[in-house]
């Protein structure tokens, strides 16, 4: 610690003119959240628990389940083949991932975040708080991204799911994760400012997570819960999301299975935009950097 | 107003939470190119003081101007032109020290060299380690590292050498000299008189949410408080006496009892004498105050 540093410039000894931030801000905004996206994955995979209760939790479920109901059937395709565990559950492992990467991560990871001092810190340095969230979101969807990428080639490789054909399930794919993962994101923003300190953000966001997938027909099928459960389980988005992703991966004669046998991708999208615009509001409202005053 | 020459100005600050006055009316300035320190026991108000000028904390009233602007409504333009180490951050800390410091790097418009800023900070070796897997005084110097990285034209050090080992310490202070050569203001909280008395051109010095003393950080408590004292012990009771001339003093004592003086002592009082003179009193009534409702509430 010889302390032997450059002057950084002799202007900034002059009043400070030399310093000020030029760019265009907007631009300068997104530069740093870019820069943010790839500083929040790396860190995320840095964190043991994480990766297993949010990254590969889908993932050992879809194997679980897989295996353990490996002599079941989940309904037979209009050629008489049986639909296997694993082709049942893929989808359901996909919805749900997409709401843990976005809703859980996001939710715990913000409200440590606060407790912590980060974002004390972080509200002490010239980011901008645009830039923060763009870091959240890009790192909620390229850890979603890699863990659906993971769940369907184990579910190809491992368990011989067979994957769609017809490019416009792709194309329902690619928005059904996309709409939920922002969606999901922008939620868990908005739930970190419920957890009244870092400790706590797992017991407050774990349970309202795990409540949601036994209800939104992760984990048990959609169609067996009774209509009232159903009902309750529609005002959420995981049960929106688990639809469309059954819509990509499940032959279409089971759509009978569903609410008014229909897929209803419509309905889907409506779903999703109420939850993001609720999301952004409460956002809007609760999110700081710091707690003045606390 | 010229603000090439006061940096901070702070007149009349107050800052109540409820019935709590946490600080009491209190002025000063910090000129430009200066470090000012700001002592006082825990509580006083010191970290309240900070968090306001920072911008992390509003006010109640009175006016303050960090670098020309009201805190309360700094923006972006503004944060880039300060340096703040917080005082203690417990960050889950999942990013490498260089990966840290090019991070906050990239934040500011006109940054120093990361490598030079780690080596600065002596932690050349542990730029590939997890900042989580740092000692506590490592982790210390990380902060101070990312304090210095956007080369502030004011640095807040709120505590910055808690938990660092004596070396440690004595580099960060040539650390802080380097930057004070290069025209850097500083503003220093510390418990360490030793430090604030090596580094400070000034100092303001706090108590019960109020300034009790404000001076060059040789004068603090005035010129009767560093008047050095003799001390002798006399027909078994302790005797003592403030003298500008203590060998004088000395020699008229061995006079007086034929010989060596019983258990003399000759003390030139160092700051922490004179700051705990300045607020020990007070803080100590209020100790035992504390201690008193406490006992009263056992009961």
């Amino acid at each position: 610690m010889t302390a032997n540093l450059t002057a950084a410039s002799p202007a900034r000894n002059e009043g400070g003119t030399g310093k000020a931030i030029t760019e265009n801000g907007l631009a300068r905004a997104v530069r740093l959240g870019v820069l943010r996206i790839g500083y929040e994955v790396r860190a995320y995979f840095r964190q043991g628990d994480t990766v297993f209760f949010t990254f590969l939790f889908p993932v050992v479920m879809l194997t679980i389940f897989s295996v353990s109901f490996s002599e079941a059937s989940f309904g037979r395709t209009a050629d008489g083949d049986d639909i296997t565990a694993a082709r049942f559950f893929l989808p359901a492992m996909l919805a749900a991932g997409v709401l843990l990467s976005g809703l859980q991560n996001l939710a715990i990871d913000i409200a440590i975040e606060k407790s912590d001092g980060t974002l004390k810190r972080l509200a002490g340095s010239p980011l901008p708080v645009v830039s923060y969230f763009i870091g959240k979101l890009g790192q909620s969807f390229v850890t979603g991204l890699m863990q659906a990428i993971l769940l369907l080639a184990l579910g190809f490789t491992v368990f011989q799911v067979p994957l769609p054909e017809d490019p416009a399930n792709w194309w329902t794919f690619a928005w059904v994760f996309a709409f939920g993962v922002l969606t999901s994101a922008i939620l868990g923003i908005a739930l970190s400012a419920v957890p009244r300190s870092g400790k706590s953000a797992n017991a407050v966001v774990i349970p309202i997570v795990l409540v949601l997938q036994f209800i939104s027909g992760v984990y048990l099928r959609f169609s067996d819960l009774p209509e009232w459960l159903q009902n309750v389980a529609a005002v959420f988005p995981l049960k929106w999301m688990a639809q469309g992703m059954r819509s990509v991966f499940l032959p279409d004669e089971l759509r009978v299975l569903e609410t008014n046998e229909s897929w209803n991708l419509g309905g889907i999208a409506i779903a999703l935009s109420i939850w993001l615009v609720v999301g952004l509001i409460v956002t809007r409202l609760t999110f700081r950097w710091i707690r003045k005053d606390s | 107003m010229n603000s090439t020459e006061t940096v901070i100005e702070v007149r009349d600050l107050r800052k109540t939470y409820g019935d709590l006055t946490a600080v009491d009316g209190i002025s000063f300035d910090i000129h430009r190119g200066e470090t000012f320190a700001l002592l006082g026991p825990n509580g006083a108000g010191k970290s309240t003081t900070i968090e306001i000028l920072e911008g992390y904390r509003d006010r109640s009233s009175g006016d303050v101007r960090v670098l020309g602007v009201d805190p309360g409504r700094g923006g972006l333009d503004w944060t880039a032109r300060l340096g703040i180490v917080l005082q203690s951050s417990g960050e889950s800390g999942n990013v490498t020290v260089g990966e840290q410091l090019q991070h906050f790097a990239a934040l500011y418009p006109n940054p120093r060299d990361v490598d030079e800023v780690i080596a600065a900070v002596g932690l050349e070796s542990k730029a590939g380690v997890l900042i989580r897997k740092l000692s506590g005084g490592q982790r210390r110097r990380v902060d101070v590292a990312v304090g210095i990285v956007g080369a502030p034209e004011l640095l807040f050090l709120d505590e910055p050498t808690t938990g660092f080992d004596p070396e440690a310490r004595r580099n960060f202070w040539q650390l802080i000299r380097t930057l004070q050569s290069e025209g850097a203001s500083i503003l220093l909280t510390t418990h360490y008189l030793d430090e604030a008395a090596q580094l400070s051109d000034r100092a303001g010095i706090i108590a019960g949410g109020r300034m009790v003393d404000l001076a060059p950080i040789d004068q603090i408590g005035g010129r009767e408080s560093r008047v050095p004292l003799v001390r002798w012990l006399e027909n078994g009771e302790r005797r003592e006496q403030r003298t500008e001339a203590p060998a004088t003093l000395v020699s008229e004592l061995v006079g007086r009892f034929g010989g060596e003086p019983e258990s003399l002592e000759v003390i030139r009082p160092s700051l922490e004498d004179v700051y705990l003179d300045l607020v020990g009193h007070e803080y100590a009534a209020e100790m035992a105050a504390d201690n008193l409702n406490e006992t009263e509430a056992a009961r």
